[in-house]
């Protein structure tokens, strides 16, 4: 086992190689033990039949990672999901990718749907028939009164495809199982080789609305693999469009929620106010989503004095708007009576699926990566941690008010104090040999990156974990005896990506 | 009720008055039609083809860029020792025919004919409806065409709007490359809109495939599968520059 901190390198050769059964065991303990797998992938290696497997463990306490591997030699290995429940879907993901089978998975179906990366399907499909998404085998509920639902992939908003099946009784929702894939464009397999021209682009749409976040894990780990030292003044812009980034968001959810129960005022209000987020990243750096913000080394833009104060008041106005449009939906007892008790997430269950972010803060859980792994600007400007413990509806929404009202005090201060000096270094060649891991706290939650280099420094491997990866479990539980016709409102409680997911 | 109407009161009318008054007012950085100079082009220099992460600038007899291809990220325009490449606020980009995204030396806009003609003008001049089809992509393009439907935009006031099901649709809006995996989704939402219909492609990743061109899933947009009336490009492209190009569609603007 190898202890490392956020956004820091360490030579392949430290990690030690594990036998199946120890790494399992250090797993398994280490998750008893109060820590989160963090990512669970598998690597080529030069011999065919041998694959590695690398696990990174967050130690949230201490601020600490720690990353162990294994070697599975031919195509099977023993799931670690019956003892650690939140691997299910790494697990899902390391067989789709490298076709093996982890024998005694409960739950083994696709992801994403596609070809392995090797000649094996951990399925037996036959090498050269077409894979459809959505094609597996879902649990069913039957009995009498009881029917199914289906819905998707394509839904009736605009809006990313996805397929999900009710299994109902009546209007209560005994089971709801969740197909994604089908924004599937091969992402993780076509940054093996990188880093060249497009890899920052590929960070920026690993998921469009998470672009500061994931730009951010990605220069991070290509920084700590060239041993670059970013200046302070690149810290605190970063932290600046990604706590924006957060606020659009998070508007934009609030928002959202009021209009799946018809309350309207907030509803407009918010779907504008979020507008009003966007175009301050957009005076940052040319574009709403913080494209072409982060780049290696620092960021793509500075600012000048002009810039920040026109910024401070925009942020001044935006918030006057916001907490007028967001309050009316806490004073409003009949929008309040939708929200609670609604998709409640207990958190046992949130531990237990290693849900992040807001979703698993509104749970109960303390846990935020810009306290827990602070990098950047966030290791000197602490952001408090916003937890509720309903972990409803309204706990979700409400976890969202707070850490905007955390977000805008941050943002102000960073810009007042913005350190002197240039807003980007260059970065060297990578290192070769080596493991990088990165994690930021992005509006969904945890983004955390890999990425391992060849010994040319080129990525022999990069994984990507997008919160939603996790998060999409939760939901599906979240469902669980409540009436079909809520769906939509928990679904936006928790907002998940599916191209994040599908990658 | 009393904070509701204060609220309101607070704040206030905000429904943007483009076309009829000037459009919202854009970032200096912000990323429009790119412009190139060719006097200031060496012969030889591949400077901005090299650092072009789709391939969208091709250096020939001169320097085009293809807006289709093109995600704004003005990496050719750093990489050009010259300064031979700069990125407008110009924020005019749609057009009906896929040849005319290809920015060529010393052309600046203006803006190519996008007007439907004829019958279909007729028909979908003054109310449009449209399913939006995501088909891959980063889901930014999408959230960029959900902003017209706020009160800020509200496309509604042009008769055009999105509907939940392809049967009342007049066409489809599609973003994303066409994964593999929305092939038969889309197809199959494309046949259920009755004729005629018209298509719509917004954003790098429907017209080319975007950052992911050429990937083995994805099948570099919806132009192979179907007749396309109206390309939007950007990356994603910004609500001002799909609101003009529905509206030049229609004849509007
Ligand atoms: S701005 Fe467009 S043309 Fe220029 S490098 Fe980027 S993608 Fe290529
Ligand atoms: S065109 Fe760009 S913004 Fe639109 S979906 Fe594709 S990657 Fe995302």
């Amino acid at each position: 086992m190898v202890t490392l901190v956020n956004g820091q390198a360490v030579e392949l050769e430290a990690i030690a190689l594990l036998a199946p059964d120890a790494f399992q065991t250090i797993v398994a303990d280490a998750v008893e033990a109060g820590h989160r797998v963090a990512a669970l992938f598998g690597a080529a290696t030069r011999q065919p039949e041998i694959t590695q497997i690398f696990a990174v463990l967050v130690n949230a306490q201490r601020n600490r990672l720690h990353v162990v591997r294994t070697e599975v030699a031919g195509d099977r290995f023993p799931s670690l999901t019956p003892r650690c429940p939140q691997v299910h879907l790494f697990e899902r993901e390391l067989a789709e990718q490298f076709g093996l089978k982890p024998d005694g998975h409960p739950w083994f179906k696709p992801v994403r749907y596609h070809h392995s990366w090797t000649h094996r399907d951990a399925w037996d499909r036959p090498k050269d028939s077409p894979i459809l998404p959505g094609v597996c085998d879902f649990y069913r509920v039957e009995g009498e009164e009881v029917h199914e639902v289906a819905v998707g992939p394509v839904h009736a908003g605009v809006i990313e495809p996805g397929h999900f099946r009710f299994q109902c009784h009546g209007e209560q929702v005994f089971h709801l199982e969740i197909a994604l894939g089908y924004q599937h464009r091969g992402v993780e397999e076509a940054l093996i080789g990188g880093p060249n021209a497009r890899s920052i682009h590929y960070a920026e749409t690993l998921a469009g609305d998470t672009t500061v976040a994931h730009t951010i894990a990605y220069c991070r780990v290509l920084e700590a693999l060239s041993r670059c030292q970013k200046p302070a003044r690149a810290q605190a812009l970063r932290g600046v469009a990604l706590e924006l980034e957060r606020i659009a968001n998070h508007v934009g959810d609030l928002g959202a929620l009021a209009n799946d129960i018809g309350f309207l005022p907030t509803a407009s209000y918010c779907g504008r106010i979020r507008g009003d987020f966007l175009n301050m990243t957009a005076l940052l750096c040319g574009s709403r989503f913080g494209r072409g913000m982060v780049r290696p080394g620092g960021v793509g833009f500075d600012v000048d004095d002009a810039r920040v104060a026109k910024l401070l008041r925009l942020i001044d106005a935006a918030e006057k708007d916001t907490s007028v449009a967001v309050n009316l939906l806490w004073e409003t007892p009949s929008a309040m009576a939708r929200f609670e008790n609604i998709g409640r997430l207990p958190m046992r269950v949130a531990l237990e699926l290693g849900i992040v972010g807001p979703a698993a803060r509104a749970s109960g859980l303390p846990i935020d990566a810009r306290s827990d792994q602070p990098s950047g600007s966030y290791r000197f400007a602490h952001i408090p941690v916003s937890t509720y413990e309903t972990g409803d509806v309204f706990g979700r929404a409400y976890v969202r008010w707070l850490e905007i009202q955390h977000s805008i005090t941050f943002i102000r201060e960073q810009l007042r104090a913005i350190p002197s000096g240039s807003a980007r270094d260059r970065i060297g060649p990578l290192m070769p040999d080596r493991l990088a891991v990165s994690i930021d706290e992005g509006w969904r939650g945890e983004v955390c990156h890999v990425a391992i280099t060849d010994d040319q420094g080129r990525f022999s491997r990069y994984k990507i974990v997008d919160p939603s990866f996790r998060n999409w479990t939760g939901l599906a539980y979240a469902l669980r005896n409540q009436q079909i016709s809520d769906f939509p409102l928990c679904n936006k409680s928790f907002n998940l990506s599916y191209c994040g997911h599908d990658l | 009720m009393l904070s509701v109407l204060l609220a309101r009161l607070q704040q206030k009318h905000r429904t943007i008055k483009y076309p009829k008054g000037s459009p919202p007012e854009l970032p200096d950085r912000f990323r429009g039609r790119p412009s190139i100079d060719a006097a200031k082009c060496v012969t030889g220099c591949r400077a901005c083809a090299d650092a072009c992460p789709t391939g969208a600038v091709t250096v020939a007899d001169v320097v085009r860029i293809d807006m289709g291809k093109c995600l704004f990220c003005a990496d050719c325009q750093a990489a050009c020792p010259q300064s031979a490449i700069t990125f407008t606020t110009d924020h005019q980009l749609a057009a009906r025919c896929r040849s005319d995204l290809i920015v060529e030396p010393n052309r600046q806009g203006p803006p190519h004919e996008a007007a439907l003609d004829g019958d279909l003008m007729k028909i979908f001049g003054r109310s449009l409806k449209l399913r939006q089809v995501s088909a891959g992509g980063c889901n930014a393009c999408e959230a960029d065409i959900n902003v017209l439907g706020t009160v800020g935009w509200d496309l509604g006031r042009f008769g055009i709007q999105f509907v939940a099901s392809p049967r009342h649709a007049d066409g489809l809006l599609i973003t994303g490359p066409v994964t593999q995996n929305m092939r038969l989704g889309l197809e199959k939402t494309l046949r259920s809109v009755a004729e005629p219909k018209i298509v719509i492609v917004s954003g790098a990743c429907a017209i080319s495939g975007g950052p992911y061109i050429d990937h083995a899933q994805s099948n570099n947009g919806s132009g192979k599968y179907m007749p396309v009336n109206l390309f939007i490009p950007g990356c994603p492209p910004h609500p001002l520059t799909i609101l003009d190009g529905l509206l030049r569609l229609l004849g509007r603007i």
